[in-house]
């Protein structure tokens, strides 16, 4: 562990032709289909594919901690020891003891979930321990000294009083750290780290990437990183292996696969993520919203506090023009949902005024609205939800579930059915599909349910609450080119909710910035995303990471530090 | 944690005094009362009754009062004197009946209930580890074998056996030589020998349920990402086991430690009948079927009082083993 990360080049794992089945009713489903690649001491390999590309079970497949009934078919995973003999770990008895005293001693690894990857009612004193015991014995104050110093490494606040805490106390950033430490106690040659950032802010996402790399160069390991974000993908790697359907598409230099990519599929994917870098083609040529029209809403020092005393959104004011998309961006606490949820009076602000033009022309105030008039305003104001699967009810057919809001709105009979054929038609769904249930589809499909739901009563306003972060990058741009295609056809206006700045910039006409239920900037997307004046929006904007390998700029990143007041747990 | 125990003591007032009312509705509700009963009872045996001696006896029971004036006599009594009335059909005091019995319902309860999951977590944890194999379905079937046979029937076949066959004293919890002795080493291992029959005939019925739960629960946590962490850290499959997932599934299962409470005084009636049983069920029965008024109505109060400090208890002992309940 003293060697330094360049002088060697050395192999540390070499994968050949490796083979994961899952043996199915229906027959076998080859998770990774004859994957090879090589891991180098001090060298980062990214392992990059969208959901179902087997790029999980790759990893596991190495510790041999493929969830049943995987297991691994055929090829050979060389792990070369610390002492200097070699040994192929797909051999090993997944329950043995050789296996074991690789786990977590010479490869380590780390999860996505931060939150359920550690047991919520052990300290996380004693989860990081435990690595220490198994494997070298080591128990009592020293053990406690060790994970004490480990905290410290992954620069966890206060150790001495963190040590003897639960995971629930902690924030996401601060549990990954915890996982860190737990995979460092026992200074592995190899780590791991199965999308580790992805449910992080970009932020915090920064931050953890920052000290893997950090303890990368001071322990000379080898690190084998997962994810399905690109611009991860640039920022840190070495090498990359893209892979699709449990095979490698895929394998190269950084530099390479992101410039000069050989293959079909993975220049589809760069360019999705390309495409996703600038703003919408549709938008660029459409002419501008008149600033001076007036508003279809129009928010006014709109505040909301929880009962537990939070100030979950604090005098915010803003307005949204026919025809225009308002985008709010922020990391998660920041009170966009909340803000959100308040335009459809699901949760009662306190103070402030919601003014919604009617298409008479005169205005309502959302938030003192009586009953009946609320009934009114919900038809013509809309919700799309970020759970593709969780905001569908299981028990009905897309059919019954696209008709619901119809049936509500009083709609019967010949004309019900040709409404629903017409509305799957325009989100891009066979009407012949519409006795089907939500479960035969997939997540992008799901989420088209979703948007006809929300348009099926001709609203005026959509408040999209992360209606795209659950899907693939390639579906990603698909969703919101057919939300700005039904925007235009229907004359929409959308409330864009979302932590991700890059499809804010492709679809927003503008965009607010919130931070702890404020909102500290607005302004057109491009004078907010180009010359941002906020210095919270400035942090923000840098911490993304940047699909482009040659310019890596997350560790040079600006950071905002509200005259840290951030908590141990904050 | 002291608040918080407190606040729920504080808490418990109102319902408790709640409870007491709909107790005392409830044994008003039938038509007539003990002396119908009585009544009937005797005319059916051929005996003519003076219409002066019903009066008479009405008024000496207090049965003529309006019913709130019953209620507010019973209740201040027990509030003040601890008095719970007296037993109508046996001429006894209620606390004297019941404090008799009570305390062997008590033992045998807890008895069976670490009979029970000393039984059922670890064919429980088979069950889940091993899922869909023989040894599963196997445990499975039995489990909902005795689940389905009744328990007076299991009662009774026990009872054969052990007196037919082996030619055990069975029935009661004391051979007849001990019933009336003081205790002594000998009427403990008389005890020791009578005990166990009622103990595995009540136990086996409620081993489906917590087996089943025990499965459930493991095999919810066995497909958590923690597992899988701590299989990452090297850690034996046994350790493991024990150590994460078992661990976590119990947490519901002592929630249901407090349920035992009331069940001490109204559980297993038909099988402490049959076993003839020195326990609070059968004198509950009792006391329902000849309106036994004050009686009945105290033995409903004692379940409802156990209910709410038993599920107390499992909330106190549920904050202690879950540090997410703790910290709330």
């Amino acid at each position: 562990m003293n060697m330094s990360p360049n002088t060697s080049q050395e192999t540390i794992l070499k994968v050949e032709d490796l083979k994961t089945y899952f043996p199915m009713r229906t027959g076998i489903f080859k998770a990774v289909d004859g994957v090879s690649f090589e891991l180098k001491r001090g060298k980062t390999l990214c392992v990059v594919g969208e959901s179902g590309s087997g790029k999980s079970v790759t990893a596991r497949s190495i510790l041999q901690i493929v969830d049943r009934p995987g297991r691994i078919e055929g090829g050979s995973i060389l792990l070369t020891r610390a002492d200097g003999s070699v040994t192929d770990l797909a051999k090993l008895d997944p329950r043995g003891k050789d296996i074991r005293s690789v786990r977590g001693k010479e490869i380590a690894m780390i999860f996505q979930e931060p939150m359920s990857s550690l047991s919520p009612v052990h300290r996380i004193g004693t989860q990081i321990g435990e690595a220490l015991r198994i494997h070298f014995g080591i128990r009592g104050n020293e053990q406690r000294e060790r994970v004490l110093e480990l905290l410290r490494q992954v620069e966890i606040p206060r150790p001495e009083t963190a040590i003897d805490r639960y995971t629930f106390e902690f924030s996401g950033g601060m549990r990954q750290r915890v996982m860190i430490a737990m995979a460092l106690a026992c200074n592995p040659q190899v780590l791991i780290a199965d999308e580790p950032t992805t449910a992080l802010d970009v932020t915090t996402q920064a931050e953890i990437l920052d000290l893997i790399k950090k303890l990368q160069q001071s322990h000379g390991m080898a690190v084998l990183f997962i994810t399905h974000d690109m611009g991860v993908v640039a920022e840190i790697a070495d090498e990359v292996l893209v892979m699709y359907r449990g095979k490698v598409m895929e394998r190269g230099p950084v530099e390479q696969i992101f410039h000069a990519p050989q293959d079909d599929y993975t220049r589809r994917l760069i360019g999705s993520v390309v495409k996703l870098e600038k703003k919408a083609e549709v938008r660029l040529t459409r002419a501008p919203i008149a600033a001076e029209a007036a508003p279809l809403l129009d928010v006014k020092n709109l505040s909301l506090t929880f009962p537990s005393g939070l100030k979950a959104v604090d005098d915010v004011s803003l307005v949204v023009r026919p025809g225009e998309t308002l985008g709010i961006v922020g990391e998660s606490g920041s009170g966009k949902t909340t803000m959100g949820r308040c335009l459809l009076r699901i949760y009662d602000p306190q103070a402030g005024a919601i003014d919604f033009r009617r298409p008479d022309g005169h205005t309502v105030d959302i938030r003192t609205a009586d009953k009946a008039e609320l009934k009114d305003i919900r038809r013509e104001v809309r919700m799309i939800f970020q759970d593709p699967v969780g905001s569908l009810s299981p028990r009905k057919n897309v059919g019954q579930i696209i008709a619901e809001p119809l049936k509500l709105a009083g709609v019967k009979g010949r004309e019900l059915e040709d409404r629903v054929s017409e509305l799957m038609v325009q989100v891009g769904l066979e009407p012949a599909w519409r006795e089907r249930y939500p479960h035969a589809f997939s997540g992008g499909q799901r989420q088209r349910i979703g948007i006809a739901r929300a348009i099926a009563v001709k609203p005026r306003l959509i408040v999209a609450d992360e209606a795209t972060s659950a899907l693939d990058v390639s579906l990603r741009s698909q969703m919101l080119d057919l939300m700005m295609k039904l925007q235009d056809e229907l004359g929409l206006s959308y409330v864009f909710i979302s932590h991700d700045m890059s499809v804010i910039r492709y679809m927003c006409d503008r965009v607010a910035v919130m931070y702890r239920g404020r909102i500290v900037e607005t302004g057109d997307t491009d004078q907010v995303v180009n010359h941002p004046q906020h210095d919270y929006t400035r942090a923000l904007l840098s911490a993304i990471p940047h699909p482009d390998p040659r310019e890596r700029r997350i560790h040079k990143r600006f950071r905002y530090d509200p005259a840290r007041t951030v908590s141990a747990n904050g | 944690m002291l608040r918080y125990i407190l606040k729920r003591l504080v808490f418990a007032i109102p319902t408790l005094f709640a409870v007491s009312i709909i107790a005392f509705i409830i044994i008003q509700l039938p038509p007539g009362d003990y002396l119908t009963t009585l009544m009937a009872d005797w005319a059916s045996q051929g005996g003519a009754v003076e219409a002066g001696t019903v009066a008479a006896m009405r008024e000496r029971y207090g049965l003529d009062q309006p019913i709130y004036f019953q209620y507010y006599k019973w209740i201040w009594g027990i509030l003040t004197a601890g008095d719970f009335g007296i037993s109508f059909e046996l001429g006894k005091p209620v606390t004297e009946l019941i404090w008799n019995r009570l305390g062997f319902s008590l033992l045998l309860s807890l008895l069976t209930l670490c009979f029970v999951w000393a039984i059922a977590i670890p064919i429980g944890i088979l069950s889940a580890v091993r899922q869909y194999s023989i040894s599963d379905y196997t445990a499975t079937f039995l489990a909902f074998f005795f689940l389905a046979v009744p328990d007076f029937l299991m009662a009774l076949s026990a009872m054969y056996v052990m007196s037919a066959w082996f030619g055990q004293s069975v029935g009661g919890l004391f051979s007849p030589d001990y019933v009336d002795a003081g205790w002594s080493f000998g009427k403990l291992v008389d005890f020791a020998r009578h005990v166990w029959l009622p103990v595995v005939v009540i136990g086996l019925g409620s081993l489906a349920a917590l087996v089943r739960i025990m499965r459930a629960n493991l095999l919810d946590e066995l497909s958590k990402p923690y597992v899988t962490t701590a299989r990452a850290k090297g850690m034996s499959e046994l350790e493991l086991l024990i150590r994460y997932p078992v661990r976590l599934a119990l947490n519901p299962l002592i929630s249901t430690l407090g349920w035992i409470l009331p069940a001490v005084i109204s559980g297993e009636i038909i099988v402490s009948v049959v076993m003839s049983l020195p326990t609070t069920g059968p004198l509950l029965l009792r006391a329902l079927l000849a309106q036994d008024m004050y009686l009945a109505g105290s033995l409903i109060l004692l379940i409802s009082v156990l209910t709410i400090i038993g599920t107390l208890i499992s909330d106190i002992l549920l904050a202690l083993t879950d540090p997410r309940i703790r910290f709330q």
